[in-house]
């Protein structure tokens, strides 16, 4: 009987309710996703929104503040930077920079790293160590660092970003796909392809890789926003893409002497990549609730 | 008729930070077509080291192994490459593994899963590929097998699961089949069907069986000869009715002391005293000397050697010396 039950019967249904954490990971980030769509589209589509020239130079309009402030125009409606080229435009072209930077690197360091990862996981033994060793010397590489040692030698571009970054970037998926790749080794279905007479290749590409897809996704997930972190912390360092290519972080640092006067040139693209950042970084949460509640630790 | 499978004199070891354990010490046995062999003893006695010696997938680095032969079909299986080996792995000797709940790939269908022996055996594709593989369904007694293979593995049940990969271990089928406890996670009624189907499946396709197990029930329901392993050798082996009725080896005797009987309510089960050996410090001498209640000055001597006591059974035990 329900109304007989003393006060503890009543405590305990209460307490017996915590659907909280279980609702929120099934709600689909749509914020998230809604913010990734637009600057993806914007960046796809930049050339054909008829915006203003990003490259255009014009000293009479420079430091033209944006829309709602005194003096400000639609002709710029995020106002002008220090050489009188448009915010709006030059964020909508930076985009293209960032998105391209941030998901050609995961790619490219998510599959090398994954493929490391497989081959120790698999092999162990002294392929394991040995690959594992690499990856740690990798691992305490600083990015920015090499970033600075390529831009210095080979001059800075988009490419040697990519390449900064992915040659640091495989390691974390290395080692998250060879733990992985661990507990896979020790459940049955891998004896028993072996025993059906399946090689090294067939269970690595069939049996572990798709077993680590989960976590791949996740893990490029939130990666991808800590890629575009970086490219703009390169861009703004000088050792990024070089200008006049619009890039988030070069033009945080071409505004930054004039924050006072000007605060509009580094505050947008700053706020662009907080922006982005956070919706992947969301996107990324809500991925590894939904796949794989135990892989708190990415 | 010559037997399927020969295994002589196998040695293989386990190197551990403990030294050096033989998990297999000088097993030999042979295996007929439509016969089955039980291969039963404590867990650690060497059953399915023995197994995996077979098919050569023993656990490296730390298993090796060292010596003996392993005759399939006349063939020496020790000898043969890696890439030989994984030719013969499924096609003629089949295996099935204790835990169906793992035994599946979970991110794959049923049917991806059972058409990729189908298809690396015998280069079916299309159409031909998806019917035998609903055949093979059909076969482990899977019903609505069109049906299933586009189920996932944690749609079904413990029980279909294990068929599921009965199907595949017979996908070839191979002239030897290993089952290392297929039944230990099931449940009674399910147990029971599943050991007639691999009857069944052995006499359609005239199937070499080695079983391990350590229910000695189910050696009774299914085979036709024992081994009783302890220590990483064969202590006892013969046709299950004569271990049964007289079993020659105290260690056998003790083991079938052990099963609860019904009806039989006297007093409490016997135990076998004592703990299973330390493998990497074996006594010289008999393994089990240190537990046996017959234990004598020799025991602890000399390993007692192979001692034929009746027609086909073989014991190491100095109790049966021939006078």
């Amino acid at each position: 009987m329900p109304g007989d039950t003393p006060g503890g019967g009543l405590v305990l249904a209460e307490v017996a309710a915590p659907t909280a954490p279980a609702s929120r990971s099934r709600n689909v980030p749509y914020v998230s996703l809604g913010i990734i769509t637009v600057f993806v589209l914007l960046a796809v589509l930049a050339p054909l929104l008829g915006l203003a020239d990003p490259f255009n130079q014009s000293l009479r309009n420079r430091f033209k503040p944006p829309v709602w402030e005194e003096g400000g125009s639609w002709t710029h409606p995020l106002g002008t930077d220090r050489l009188g080229r448009d915010m709006l435009s030059r964020i909508v072209w930076g985009s293209r920079v960032s998105l391209a930077a941030g998901v050609l690197t995961v790619l490219v360091a998510s599959a090398f790293g994954a493929a490391v990862g497989l081959v120790a996981g698999y092999y162990g033994g002294q392929v394991d160590t040995a690959l594992m060793r690499m990856t740690d010397a990798t691992m305490s590489f600083p990015v920015i660092l090499l970033a600075l040692i390529l831009a210095v030698t080979v001059g800075p571009s988009f490419t040697n970003v990519v390449v900064a970054i992915a040659v640091i970037l495989w390691a974390r998926y290395a080692r998250v796909i060879r733990g992985q790749v661990l507990t896979l080794m020790h459940l049955d279905f891998i004896a028993q392809a072996r025993l059906a007479g399946a090689g090294a290749w067939r269970i690595i590409t069939r049996h572990l890789f798709p077993n680590t897809l989960n976590t791949l996704v996740v893990l490029v997930t939130l990666q991808i926003g800590y890629v575009i972190i970086v490219e703009a912390s390169l861009s703004f360092l000088g050792a990024g893409i070089p200008p006049p290519t619009p890039a988030w972080g070069s033009m945080i640092a071409e505004g930054r002497e004039f924050v006072t006067s000007a605060w509009w040139v580094s505050m947008f693209p700053g706020l662009a990549i907080l922006l982005v950042v956070l919706a992947f970084n969301l996107l990324g949460d809500w991925l590894r609730d939904t796949f794989d509640p135990k892989l708190r630790q990415l | 008729m010559p037997p399927v499978i020969e295994v002589r004199d196998l040695h293989t070891h386990l190197v551990t930070r403990w030294g050096t354990v033989k998990a297999v010490d000088g097993v030999s046995f042979t295996v007929s077509a439509r016969e089955t062999l039980g291969l039963v003893g404590e867990s650690g006695s060497g059953k399915s080291m023995t197994c995996l010696s077979i098919v050569r997938l023993v656990p490296r680095p730390a298993a090796r192994i060292v010596g003996g032969s392993v005759l399939l079909d006349g063939e020496d299986l020790l000898t043969k490459t890696e890439q030989e080996m994984q030719r013969l792995r499924g096609r003629k000797v089949g295996m099935i593994l204790q835990d169906p709940m793992s035994s599946l790939n979970p991110v794959f269908s049923i049917g991806r899963q059972v058409r990729e022996p189908v298809s690396m055996y015998h280069g079916l594709r299309g159409r031909a590929l998806q019917e035998r593989a609903a055949g093979l369904l059909a076969s482990v007694r899977i019903p609505s097998p069109a049906e299933r293979l586009r189920a996932f593995p944690h749609q079904l049940s413990g029980g279909m699961r294990q068929r599921v990969v009965g199907a595949m271990a017979i996908a070839a089928p191979p002239r030897l089949l290993i089952a290392d406890e297929p039944t230990t996670s099931l449940d009674l009624t399910i147990q029971a069907q599943y050991l007639q189907l691999l009857e069944e499946l052995q006499e359609k396709h005239g199937l070499a069986m080695i079983f391990i197990t350590h229910n000695l029930g189910i050696v009774s329901k299914i085979c036709d000869r024992v081994a009783v392993m302890y220590a990483g050798r064969i202590v006892e082996v013969g046709p299950v009715r004569r271990i049964f009725q007289s079993p020659a080896h105290p260690y056998t005797r003790a083991l079938l002391e052990s099963i609860p009987r019904l009806g039989a309510r006297l007093g409490r089960l016997t135990a076998i005293e004592g703990q299973p050996p330390d493998l990497a410090r074996l006594p010289t001498g008999c393994a089990f000397a240190p537990r046996c209640p017959h234990v004598m000055e020799r025991c602890r001597a000399e390993a007692p050697p192979e001692i034929t006591v009746a027609q086909g059974q073989v014991t190491r035990c100095w109790l049966h010396t021939p006078a």
